[in-house]
């Protein structure tokens, strides 16, 4: 058993860059998750692990620190909340398209604009949808405890460099400030120079002796080259949603309602299960690990084995909702239910809200 | 005395100036006689002289010069418009062993990436940043840079700069001077030989302080002409440069071994 | 009588014909051709090639690098 902690989850998130092996962190103080940068710079790591610690003039600075250290095969991370991710999206389309590992962690609050500090799930659409221009994909995964805000970031940065893509940290402001028993993984050591270079042969560390130049670039100004630059990287995401989608089935096999939920609201949905159950409503949850690739296996499975209806919940205006939509292609009911703007639904408000809206009456 | 010819001359025994190979052999996509493809060329020729080939990173900016690094032979990333300082500091952080470099425009440093030039400064950040002037915005078709004179004719100033409206040109090399985090700042041109050869020397100390550790950024500005902008020959574009760029622009160093220079 | 005479070669083909190493040269050498390259450019040459004394100007100051240059020292 690994070392046992209580933590928030900004600040396991913190603890896991560091015990993961991230050489680099940059960023930028933002509501509800200053914490991590916080943690990272009084844990000093760069005397535990040689880790740097920077804070950044901004998220734009910070996005692109992380398209330079990454661009040379290092590990960098860095988080944010929503208007924080908003300023980096240039820089994520250009890592996308340079195909730069790398992880960014959003702490979601309330928007549009400004909006609020407390917790939403109303950045979907950034997430998955581009947010960004192009066409492009970052590898989408949703941590729905403190526990997985731990772990989820070594395998944040494996698919990253398996697969040259960046990956994002959906959290949100209730798993990020709430504090649960962490189980610690066994630290992960840096790689050395010398391993970095022997890795990564794309990487721009230092032009090898008797070999050519390495460019990293999301720039050709060849229509068919740059066509097949993003037919190749479509080939790759087709790679990514084969291997790497990720999903939890609960109390789904007798199920006739499914509720499909990601990070807070997955929690809260266990409990309007049980509540559900007691009245004798069969409903299971999907929980969603990867936002992206989007889990349309099991939904698929659902609508083949005649779902009643699926009600999604997410703490927004409903995002989600459309992809579950696109792979129902209309052959179940589906509906959405969520209090957004920051405001976090009880377990009963989703209860009622699938008796109102999929059981009908 | 026998009559010399030039096959006499032309030997490799013989030989006085090369292209260094660490400029490719590509075309250079510039306008005839921009100063990119010189300012481009001393640096690798430094590169080259300090033996640093295997050991350089250079940042390239979105500008005309977008394509350096179809142009410089050592590794290269191409930034976000203004992004290059941000880019060049997680680099030189992450390896601090190496030598890196920027390589930006006006509008790249001056106007949307003025935070990050400011920044990367005011840290102290051991990278050489190079800073090619041409009071004009090149590769979008010749628009007013913050660098723009006043009443000088630009493609959204039509009828000239008009202070009143559009503010006064910015001088972000004497402002970065003012930062502690600047070790040696100073204000070059390649038009000539012999600011040439300034600008070279310029260049050689920059890329040496951060060889030998010194604290802070090594900040070379370079004056330069933007022919098709400023719709002019080359030889005519020089000129016009000298009589009205560097009274406003003076060449020289403005700040040496983290010293401000009486000027 | 010169100590030193020079040449210099000029890459035709990638020269821009921008003139900026005409006045460079100290001693009057070089000139644009009336004769365009494969590009339209006017390229520079050795209009006066006695003249030349390899002292490198014009190739140091050419934003192509399209210059090479030669130097012998002279012997009596």
């Amino acid at each position: 058993m690994g070392e046992l902690r209580l933590m928030k989850g900004n600040e396991a998130l913190a603890e896991a860059a560091i015990r993961a092996g991230v050489d680099g962190y940059f960023g930028y103080p933002i509501t509800p998750q200053s914490e991590v940068i916080e943690y990272l710079m009084s844990e000093k790591p760069h005397e535990r692990t040689g880790m740097v610690v920077l804070q950044a003039e901004s998220e734009v600075a910070s996005i692109n620190m992380l398209y330079g250290g990454g661009g040379t095969g290092k590990k960098v991370m860095t988080s944010s909340s929503s208007p924080g991710i908003s300023l980096m999206q240039e820089g994520l389309s250009y890592l996308a398209g340079a195909e730069i590992p790398c992880v960014v962690a959003n702490v979601v609050r309330g928007g549009p604009g400004l909006g609020d500090i407390q917790p939403a799930q109303s950045d979907y659409f950034q997430s998955v949808k581009g947010g960004g221009h192009g066409d492009y994909r970052l590898f989408v995964i949703a941590p729905a405890s403190v526990q997985e805000m731990s772990d989820f970031v070594p395998l944040a940065f494996d698919v990253a460099f398996k697969y040259r893509i960046p990956s994002l940290i959906v959290s949100d402001g209730l798993i990020g400030q709430m504090m649960e028993k962490v189980e610690l993984f066994d630290p992960i050591p840096r790689l050395t120079d010398e391993e970095v270079i022997a890795r990564y042969p794309w990487a721009t560390n230092g032009k090898p002796k008797g070999k050519e130049r390495r460019i990293l670039t999301s720039l050709d100004l060849d229509p068919h080259k740059m066509e097949r630059h993003n037919w190749a990287l479509q080939e790759k995401y087709k790679l990514i949603e084969e291997n790497e989608t990720r999903f939890e089935l609960i109390g789904c096999d007798d199920a006739e309602y499914i509720i499909v939920a990601y990070g807070s609201s997955s929690r809260i949905a266990q409990k309007s299960i049980q509540l559900a159950r007691k009245k004798g409503i069969k409903v299971g949850l999907l929980r969603l690990i990867t936002l992206w690739p989007f889990p349309k296996k099991p939904i698929e499975e659902f609508v083949k084995n005649g779902i009643k209806g699926l009600l999604t919940v997410e703490m927004s205006a409903g995002q989600m909702i459309e992809d579950v939509k696109l792979v129902v292609e209309g052959r179940a009911k589906v509906e959405h239910f969520g209090r957004y703007g920051g405001v976090i639904h009880s377990p009963e408000e989703v209860l009622e809200a699938l008796e109102q809206k999929l059981i009908g009456g | 005395m026998a009559e010399i010819t030039l096959q006499d001359i032309i030997k490799p025994e013989n030989l006085v100036y090369q292209k260094t190979k660490l400029m490719t052999d590509k075309t250079l996509s510039y306008c005839p006689g921009c100063g990119h493809g010189t300012a481009h060329r001393l640096i690798m020729e430094v590169i080259e002289e300090l033996g640093k080939e295997n050991d350089t990173i250079g940042v390239a900016p979105v500008g005309c010069s977008v394509l350096a690094y179809e142009f410089m032979n050592v590794d290269m990333q191409e930034a976000a418009h203004g992004r290059a300082p941000a880019v060049a500091t997680a680099i030189k952080r992450l390896w601090p062993g190496k030598v890196v470099f920027s390589y930006q425009g006006d509008g790249d440093l001056a106007a949307i990436g003025t935070a990050e030039t400011i920044h990367a400064c005011n840290r102290g950040e051991r990278i050489v940043m190079v800073f090619i002037n041409n009071g004009i915005y090149g590769m979008t078709g010749g628009q007013m840079a913050p660098t723009t004179l006043p009443n000088m004719k630009t493609a959204t100033s039509p009828y000239g700069r008009d202070i009143e409206m559009m503010g006064n040109p910015l001088k972000m090399t004497e402002l970065v001077s003012y930062l502690p985090g600047t070790y040696f700042v100073t204000r070059q041109a390649v038009h000539t030989p012999a600011a040439v050869r300034k600008a070279k020397r310029a260049l050689r100390m920059a890329f040496q302080n951060q060889i030998d550790g010194k604290p802070g950024v090594s900040f070379v500005e370079i004056v330069s002409n933007c022919n098709s902008g400023w719709k002019m020959e080359p030889v005519q574009a020089n000129t016009w440069m000298e009589e009205n760029m560097f009274p406003f622009y003076q060449l020289g160093d403005i700040k040496v071994d983290g010293k401000l220079i009486d000027r | 009588m010169a100590k030193v005479r020079g040449a210099i070669v000029v890459d035709v083909e990638g020269c821009k014909g921008c003139g900026v190493c005409v006045p460079a040269c100290p001693t009057d050498v070089i000139l644009l051709a009336k004769e365009v390259n494969g590009k339209g450019y006017h390229y520079a040459y050795m209009a006066n090639p006695e003249a030349c004394t390899g002292c490198s100007n014009c190739s140091i100051v050419c934003p192509d690098g399209v210059i090479t240059v030669y130097r012998v020292k002279l012997t009596a």
